[in-house]
């Protein structure tokens, strides 16, 4: 098999808690908590887990917002941890990022046009100005958006459009990999299906690699090759979208499936919902062993005892969980 | 819905629509006249200002030994000084000196002050944990004794007379601009261009900087009034501005004092024009502030 577009290795993020200038910080808030997995280029992989569980800090790690506490994070090949400013600036490029909040995600002083000219001229990617605003242009095309948008600024456009444009500035970058922070969550469900459509459109074209971060589930399922489920820093289950789906093998991830409505209601009525009791564990302060022992309705002794490790259970098909 | 003639003539009746800054000038001057009266205060200073070579009836600097501590005549409208020189004209050319400093001051304070604590927000950690406590130790010594430390090393004259006033800002400037600034530090956006691989110097500049426009522009016109005051109190002390030069805080000095009894005319009417420009400024500040801040705007 050819090597992964991205491979994170062991990843660990812990954030102190409280402490002063010279005092030591009061406690460690275990954001995540050795997360592996890997991307094979040119697919999708969803990551989803509720809000809380380290899949959106999982995200900036690999686009180095935060640095991690421990763990590899290889891109082409590169480990980007190790890296110093001025070599990150050059990898950087290739690992964009789309945001949930298209309110948010776009400087208010900035047109569009200049938003997406930007990282052009930055990393010198066009040198000429005239063909800045062709390139520019294009990518408005690409996104469904007209060339005139160029010279509106964000609050003169819908969510949906901002949200284009969002797409758009992670492309002027020619970037392999896009890590997707719930890009369609604050979106009404009719602009929703056309973002999805524009993303998986766009991959098919370019060619482009997607960490789709996502707490909807009915969405990941439709766009991801493969899912990961997160839980409380870990992931619990990694699997392809159709085994993942269909058979489930750690409860939490039952759980979660169980939990999406069915519309029908005949069957609807008829199936039987396993429900979570309880509350997430802080994580400041994770239970011991298996982190889902709490809550989970088939625990033995064994899971507050000892950590499950990720375990490859049928060929692509990983679970952390004893009684898998 | 029948088109009655009213709504015709209601419809074609409306007024011509206004520029929109005409119609933000109406809007602030009817929810606050008083700050609409410090802007008045400010445009008649700063036209007065600019036109002052036309405006004043004498040289500020000419002196006439004939007329030493003339009393308000039909000559000299605002009587004359200890050397014979014109008050009203002198008071005239001072609102150059008041203006220049006024502004190069909180100019200079509030730009490197909005620099520093858009910075700081920025880099966060050890770095705004080191400056902020530098920024205190700044603001923890009155205005006018940091003043009057800086004329102390740098000396005196114009130029050094601004920098004083400019550097007590600074820190005052630093601290609200970085509170605005760490909210701004959260937003997706500049996360997007760090991710974009841009410098931390084009993030501070082009990303943060111009999103914390707002509490810069109330701190620069609320220092104003302040740094004027601060001239004229260093001026009068003699740490300011250096004679010749026309400026209020140098006419109440020296002569002034000394004839204050017999003529009261050369302390009375710089001292006016000093109350008069810190009042407009401050009004005018104050009621820019009100109307900027968004938890006051929907009062």
């Amino acid at each position: 098999m050819t090597q992964p577009l991205l491979e994170v290795h062991d990843l660990v993020m812990h954030f102190p808690v409280g402490g002063g200038m010279f005092s030591k910080p009061a406690g460690v808030v275990r954001a995540i908590d050795g997360v592996s997995f890997n991307i094979r280029k040119g697919e999708t992989l969803g990551l989803v887990g509720e809000s809380g569980c380290g899949k959106t800090t999982t995200g900036r790690c690999i686009l180095q917002l935060e640095r991690p506490t421990s763990g590899r994070i290889v891109f082409e090949g590169i480990d980007m941890v190790t890296l110093d400013a001025a070599e990150l600036r050059a990898v950087r490029r290739r690992v964009q990022v789309i945001f949930q909040d298209p309110y948010s995600s776009l400087n208010p002083r900035m047109t569009v046009g200049q938003i997406l000219e930007e990282p052009l001229k930055v990393h010198r990617l066009v040198r000429d100005k005239g063909e800045r605003e062709l390139r520019v242009r294009d990518l408005l095309v690409q996104v469904g958006l007209l060339p005139q948008h160029a010279g509106r600024y964000p609050h003169q456009l819908s969510g949906g459009q901002r949200q284009r444009v969002g797409i758009a500035r992670a492309l002027a970058m020619e970037p392999a990999l896009i890590v997707c922070d719930e890009p369609v969550s604050a979106l009404d469900v009719s602009i929703q299906a056309q973002i999805i459509n524009l993303l998986e459109e766009l991959q098919a074209r370019l060619g482009l690699t997607y960490l789709f971060i996502a707490h909807d589930l009915s969405v990941v399922r439709h766009i991801s090759d493969r899912v990961a489920v997160m839980y409380l820093g870990k992931i619990v289950e990694l699997a392809d979208r159709n085994a993942l789906y269909e058979e489930p093998l750690h409860p939490y991830t039952r759980a979660l499936l169980s939990a999406v409505p069915i519309p029908d209601p005949k069957i609807e009525a008829k199936r039987e919902r396993t429900v979570l009791r309880g509350e997430v564990p802080s994580p400041l302060n994770p239970p011991t062993g298996c982190v889902f022992h709490p809550r989970c309705p088939i625990a033995v002794d064994r899971c507050s005892a000892e950590i499950p490790p990720l375990r490859e259970i049928r060929p692509g098909h990983w679970v952390a969980c004893h009684l898998a | 819905m029948a088109v009655t003639k009213e709504t015709l003539e209601t419809l074609t009746n409306t007024e011509p629509a206004r520029p929109r800054w005409l119609q933000a000038a109406i809007d602030f001057t009817r929810k606050r006249p008083l700050g609409a009266l410090g802007a008045v205060i400010i445009l008649l200073m700063t036209l007065i200002a600019v036109t002052a070579h036309w405006l004043a009836p004498y040289d500020a600097l000419a002196t006439d030994y004939g007329a030493m501590l003339a009393s308000p005549s039909s000559q000299h409208w605002l009587g004359t000084d200890a050397y014979g020189r014109d008050v009203m004209s002198r008071i005239i050319y001072g609102s150059q000196t008041a203006l220049i400093v006024g502004l190069g001051a909180s100019l200079i304070g509030g730009t490197l002050g909005a620099l520093i604590g858009v910075a700081s927000a920025y880099f966060g950690g050890r770095i705004d944990l080191i400056v902020e406590r530098f920024m205190d130790v700044l603001i923890s010594f009155p205005l006018i004794i940091l003043a009057l430390a800086v004329v102390a090393i740098l000396g005196t004259g114009l130029t050094n007379v601004m920098l004083a006033i400019a550097i007590p800002m600074i820190p005052r400037c630093a601290r609200v601009v970085r509170s605005s600034a760490l909210a701004v530090r959260e937003m997706p956006y500049v996360d997007a261009a760090r991710a974009a691989g841009f410098r931390d110097s084009r993030i501070v500049l082009r990303h943060m900087l111009p999103n914390v426009m707002a509490p810069y522009l109330i701190m620069v016109t609320a220092f104003l009034g302040q740094a004027i005051l601060l001239e004229a109190s260093l001026s009068f002390l003699g740490l300011g501005v250096q004679e010749p030069v026309a400026a209020w805080g140098l006419m109440l000095r020296g002569a002034a004092v000394e004839f204050a009894e017999t003529a009261p005319w050369m302390a009375i009417f710089p001292g006016v024009a000093i109350s008069l420009a810190v009042f407009g400024f401050n009004l005018f500040g104050d009621s820019l502030r009100d109307a900027l801040d968004p938890r006051l705007r929907t009062q």
